[in-house]
């Protein structure tokens, strides 16, 4: 089946600072990835890049079929336009540590003016849809609460429900737990992996939870300096790591068996 | 002091002519304030450039010589303008520069991850800004925007100055006709006082009208 991500060559740099070195990376529809590494090793940077909330300093990288961030005019390829940018995002979208959810809206208002606003879907059925992914998320009774009022757990599940609701082809997780109260972390991770288990959106998350990534994954990818050091199945990478860099890593999760 | 009860139907229309200034300049200024403080946000660089110096002029330069330009000088360039007209544009583009601040501070600071998930949600850069970024900025200008409102009011007094009957000019006439002049003075300053109580309430008024909307405590608001 073609790739619905290819990261053809791609390099990234802030200044001096290299943060994805010769990146290569094919991800087929319907795919899990769990991105896993030490900090700074430029995980949450592969996300950015794919939202285009952050540019590319060389390479390719192709979309269901497009380039991301290149178009081609007059058989040649150039930086893509906004216009381009815009209908490339239609596909992607992507879940924060912070949720930033919108603050002056309420629960069932967040996960609704997106669909009216950028699919142009008729407000009825916008609040039907918010209503039925609050369901989802098990949040039905909090729907006229402001996320001031909800608990960070509450405030990641409406992120998640705003998220669905513009039906991603590709759903971008980036560390949606560790900005949470330890006790609040399950009840975010499990309605992850109620929908890694039920959907066919490709979905990549970057994670420092080992159990979760273990559950979510088709494959685990691990990072060191901006490139792929170990990829696999998740019981290959959590039980036989090959590389003496992965096993060092992964030694630091002691829970992990 | 029973002789300046005569002059109270000229009272009565001088409050109101200060009334309808503060008003009318104050839409002037709230529409100058957004234009120009959004403008100064603009990705492209000429219109931060235009934006700046419309700011940096009206600030920089005194509202009363503003007007007497307007109303004095602007007839001998063949455009003549009421002296309402010009008092309102004069103050009203004088607050308006303070006011565009306000905005340009607002809107500022909304938080990067604001912008980030509406990008993420794939808003246009005019739907982040009307339906995100200004929404969560304007409850920030509200205490600010109070303030200039009553600098505003109290700016319109130099519209006595090109002749129009407001309540600073109604006390000159009252002081010109009897011989009276601390009485005359001192009851325009306990009306402008009164209306700037007024214009305190309404502020206050709408910041509540807000927080109860959106289930928020707003700094400064006084509870009722
Ligand atoms: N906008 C930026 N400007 C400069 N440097 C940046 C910027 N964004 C990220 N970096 C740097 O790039 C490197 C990779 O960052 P990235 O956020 O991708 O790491 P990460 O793997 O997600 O780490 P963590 O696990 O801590 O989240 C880091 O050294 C970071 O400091
Ligand atoms: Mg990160």
């Amino acid at each position: 089946m073609a790739n619905i991500i290819e990261f053809q060559n791609v390099h990234k740099s802030f200044g001096e600072l290299k943060v994805l070195d010769d990146l290569n990376l094919h991800v087929e529809p319907g795919e899990k990835l769990a991105l896993i590494g030490p900090s700074g090793s430029g995980k949450t940077t592969i996300l950015r890049i794919l939202m285009t909330l952050e540019t590319l300093s060389s390479g390719r990288i192709i979309v269901d079929g497009d380039y991301l961030w290149h178009e081609e005019k007059g058989g040649r390829l150039i930086e893509a336009s906004d216009a381009h940018l815009h209908k490339m995002r239609n596909g992607i979208g992507m879940v924060f540590q912070h949720f930033n959810l919108f603050p002056h809206l309420t629960a069932v208002q967040n996960i609704e003016q997106p669909q009216i606003l950028v699919r142009r879907t008729p407000k009825i059925e916008a609040r039907e849809k918010a209503m039925e992914l609050l369901g989802l998320v098990g949040l039905s009774d909090k729907q006229n609460h402001f996320p001031h009022e909800l608990s960070g757990g509450q405030q990641q599940r409406v992120a998640i429900a705003r998220s669905l609701a513009m039906d991603p082809k590709i759903m971008l997780f980036d560390e949606v737990t560790s900005a949470l109260d330890p006790e609040l972390v399950d009840e975010v991770l499990n309605v992850l992996r109620r929908l890694a288990a039920d959907s066919d959106t490709t979905m990549l998350t970057v994670t420092h939870e080992m159990h979760f990534a273990r559950d979510f994954a088709d494959r685990v990818l691990f990072f060191d300096k901006g490139k792929i050091v170990e990829a696999g199945k998740p019981e290959e990478i959590f039980t036989h790591p090959k590389e003496e860099r992965t096993r060092n890593f992964l030694s630091k999760f002691i829970t992990v068996t | 002091m029973g002789q300046i009860l005569e002059f109270t139907p000229l009272l009565i229309e001088g409050t109101w002519m200060t009334i309808k200034l503060t008003v009318v300049s104050a839409v002037l200024a709230l529409v100058i304030s957004f234009v120009v403080g959004l403008s100064r946000l603009s990705s492209s660089r000429s219109v931060r450039v235009l934006a700046t110096i419309y700011l940096e002029f009206f600030r920089g330069t005194s509202a009363l010589v503003q007007m007497f330009f307007m109303f004095y000088v602007l007839p001998l360039l063949g455009l003549t303008l009421s002296p309402f007209t010009a008092g309102v544009i004069a103050c009203g583009f004088n607050l308006g520069s303070y006011g565009s601040e306000v905005v340009r501070g607002a809107v500022q600071s909304v938080g990067k991850g604001q912008h980030e998930a509406s990008t993420a949600l794939n808003y246009t850069v005019y739907q982040r800004y009307r339906y995100v970024l200004i929404p969560q900025a304007v409850p920030m200008m509200i205490p600010p925007f109070g303030n200039l409102l009553i600098e505003l009011m109290k700016l319109t007094a130099v519209t006595s100055l090109i002749t129009i009957a407001d309540l600073t000019f109604v006390a000159q006439i009252i002081r010109a006709q009897t011989a009276m002049t601390l009485e005359p003075f001192l009851l325009i300053l306990v009306i402008y006082f009164l209306i700037a109580s007024v214009l305190v309430g309404f502020t206050d008024f709408v910041a509540r009208s807000i927080a109860r909307k959106r289930h928020i405590t707003l700094a400064g608001v006084r509870r009722s």
